[in-house]
């Protein structure tokens, strides 16, 4: 797809125009600082205050830098949280949706993508339509199904319904897989290949950059939910990293323990800005192909 | 004859064994749910207790309950004030950045970062930002001179705070519009240029409609997310204060699971389906008219 290369760095900008300080672009940088300043400053006092005592988060105005390096308050959620736990829960539930999500939404895209079948679009219409499907129309019916299978209270209803794909992700590896050249596959049936083996050995390897993107978004979509984790789990050993630190505002504490509601979400970022540290080349690609229909 | 018979059916046969999995969910994970949410919704039923027929009284009690009307203003003037700017600041963003400027690879990326923080964690930070004895935001507006409101602890201005903080995440609709704007072949704008057409002429005339499928795309998408704002109301304030942000799945979500009251939420529930449904068509239709598709072939 062409949009994917017209997107890497390229602005539209005249030779003309670029030698003479234009003061649009002197404005427009000035514009860009400020709101850069002002979109970074939360995430600058979330991690300094994550490192304030307990004594220094209630001082008003708040300290740009912490006045002691308070690294305690990054064990103490350990211990207030039962933050192992969260955590780990939330990578197990993470790292099944990935694989459940990749599986079968790259099988069903290759199906839509490759098979002019009887059907294909009104299928591909349906899908694209559940997409705005909301999902807390269809939640309690869902709850009454899961609770005849005796999966509350199991990661289970969180995981998989991620192995019958998810329409955003499918639509997006439908477009990618659509643009493979006809004669890959020709060359694959010569061969012998059978269409199952085409899809692993010619499709998927030559989709790493979809596929990365849908995993990114498979696993920030799942590390982010609240409401279905609220729904179904009700033990605390079960929690999921949302659910857990969601009780950091609950009445139970008499104040607010600022200190952790902010190493809380450094730590919940992390893995989220790792994973687009090493991907973002190809997150960003991905975006292009489900922003441009 | 034969032939291109026999190839058909093979083609029919393995899309509909790719397919299976996405077939399979659609009807046990959406079709089913959407369907029996439809019956409860003329139930009255606990979910424990078989449900019992009561026609539409779920449907009268709704619009009789003063909650569910103040659900509705809520989500809204949420959606109504949030989504249209959120949308005008990411597009103004994405227009600022493509331009050949220094530094505008870190600005992108910065600008981006907010949107990886969605979720639970947003929430809990700018729990603290809005607070009004020691957080943030007044602070700063104490730099010029400006008494804060106590935010989330008013209900005059608790959904304000809310709508302010989901501007933060703007930066995921950039990356869409810069993505398609980048799209706009650049020779286009040089003809127009040597025509003698301003930057304002060849936004309006060029770019924005190049554009367009973009934006129609993210109106679509910014509107159904809104309609289900739930984690904000859920961590920062609980529909308070007194029900100021009581968010329509917000209620949803209590009256199921906190009251148990199954029919009475299904039939919330399809309020918002047809809402959502009605909302999408009506957009849609009116940008058939304005929306440019390349190559003039719509899907």
């Amino acid at each position: 797809m062409s949009i994917v290369k017209a997107a890497s760095s390229r602005a539209p900008s005249s030779l003309a125009h670029r030698r003479k300080a234009d003061p649009v672009k002197i404005a427009s940088f000035a514009a860009l600082l400020i709101t850069t300043f002002l979109m970074l400053l939360p995430l600058f006092f979330m991690v300094s205050t994550s490192l304030k005592s307990k004594r220094e988060m209630l001082k008003f105005p708040p300290t740009f830098l912490p006045e002691s390096w308070a690294w305690s308050n990054y064990t103490e959620i350990f211990d207030t949280l039962q933050f192992g736990t969260l955590y780990k829960n939330s990578l197990i539930i993470g790292v099944l949706t990935v694989i459940g999500t990749l599986l079968s939404s790259a099988l069903v895209a290759y199906g839509f993508a490759r098979y002019r079948g009887r059907g294909n679009q009104l299928w591909f219409i349906l899908l694209l339509s559940t997409m705005m499907l909301p999902y807390p129309a269809i939640m309690i019916p869902q709850f009454v199904l899961f609770s005849k299978m005796q999966w509350i209270d199991t990661f289970l209803p969180l995981v998989v319904p991620a192995f019958f794909g998810s329409a955003y992700n499918i639509f997006l590896l439908r477009q990618f897989f659509s643009t493979l050249p006809e004669e890959l596959f020709d060359a694959g049936r010569i061969d012998g290949c059978g269409e199952l083996r085409m899809w692993r050995t010619i499709a998927l390897p030559l989709s790493a950059p979809a596929l990365a993107t849908v995993a990114i978004f498979a696993f920030i979509y799942s590390w982010n939910d609240l409401l279905t984790p609220v729904l179904y789990l009700s033990s605390s050993d079960k929690f999921t990293l949302p659910v857990g630190m969601a009780s950091l505002t609950s009445s139970r504490f008499r104040i607010p323990p600022w200190h952790l509601l902010m190493v809380a979400s450094v730590l919940a970022m992390v893995p989220i800005v790792t994973l687009f540290a090493i991907a973002q080349k190809q997150f960003v690609e991905g975006i292009v192909l489900t922003g441009i229909k | 004859m034969t032939v291109i018979k026999s190839e058909s059916r093979r083609q029919t046969f393995y899309m509909y064994m790719f397919i299976s999995p996405w077939l399979i969910g659609f009807l046990v994970f959406a079709l089913y749910p959407i369907l029996s949410s439809l019956y409860y919704s003329f139930t009255d039923y606990d979910i424990i207790h078989p449900p019992r027929f009561i026609g539409l009284a779920n449907y009268t009690e709704m619009f009789d309950s003063e909650l569910f009307w103040k659900s509705v203003t809520v989500t809204l003037k949420y959606t109504f004030i949030s989504v249209p700017v959120q949308l005008l600041l990411a597009l103004g963003f994405a227009l600022l950045l493509n331009q050949t400027l220094p530094l505008r690879g870190f600005f992108r990326t910065a600008m981006y970062f907010p949107s990886m923080v969605s979720g639970v964690a947003m929430s809990l930070l700018w729990y603290w930002i809005f607070n009004p004895q020691i957080g943030l935001f007044n602070y700063m507006l104490s730099w010029f001179g400006i008494p804060g409101p106590a935010w989330l602890m008013s209900p005059d201005t608790a959904l304000y705070a809310l709508i302010i903080m989901s501007f933060w995440t703007a930066g995921a609709g950039m990356i869409l519009f810069l993505a398609g704007l980048q799209g706009v072949p650049g020779s286009l704008i040089e003809a127009a240029r040597l025509d003698g057409a301003g930057r304002l002429r060849i936004f309006v005339n060029i770019t924005l409609p190049m554009i367009s499928p973009v934006l129609l795309f993210q109106l679509i998408m910014g509107l159904i997310d809104s309609f289900q704002v739930f984690t904000q109301a859920f961590v920062m304030t609980q529909g308070g204060p007194n029900y100021s942000t009581w968010f329509y799945v917000y209620n949803l979500y209590t009256s199921a699971f906190k009251e148990y009251r199954a029919g009475y939420s299904s039939a919330l529930a399809w309020v918002l389906l047809i809402v959502v449904m009605l909302f999408t068509a009506v957009i849609m239709k009116l940008s058939n008219r304005y929306v440019h598709y390349e190559g003039g072939g719509r899907r």
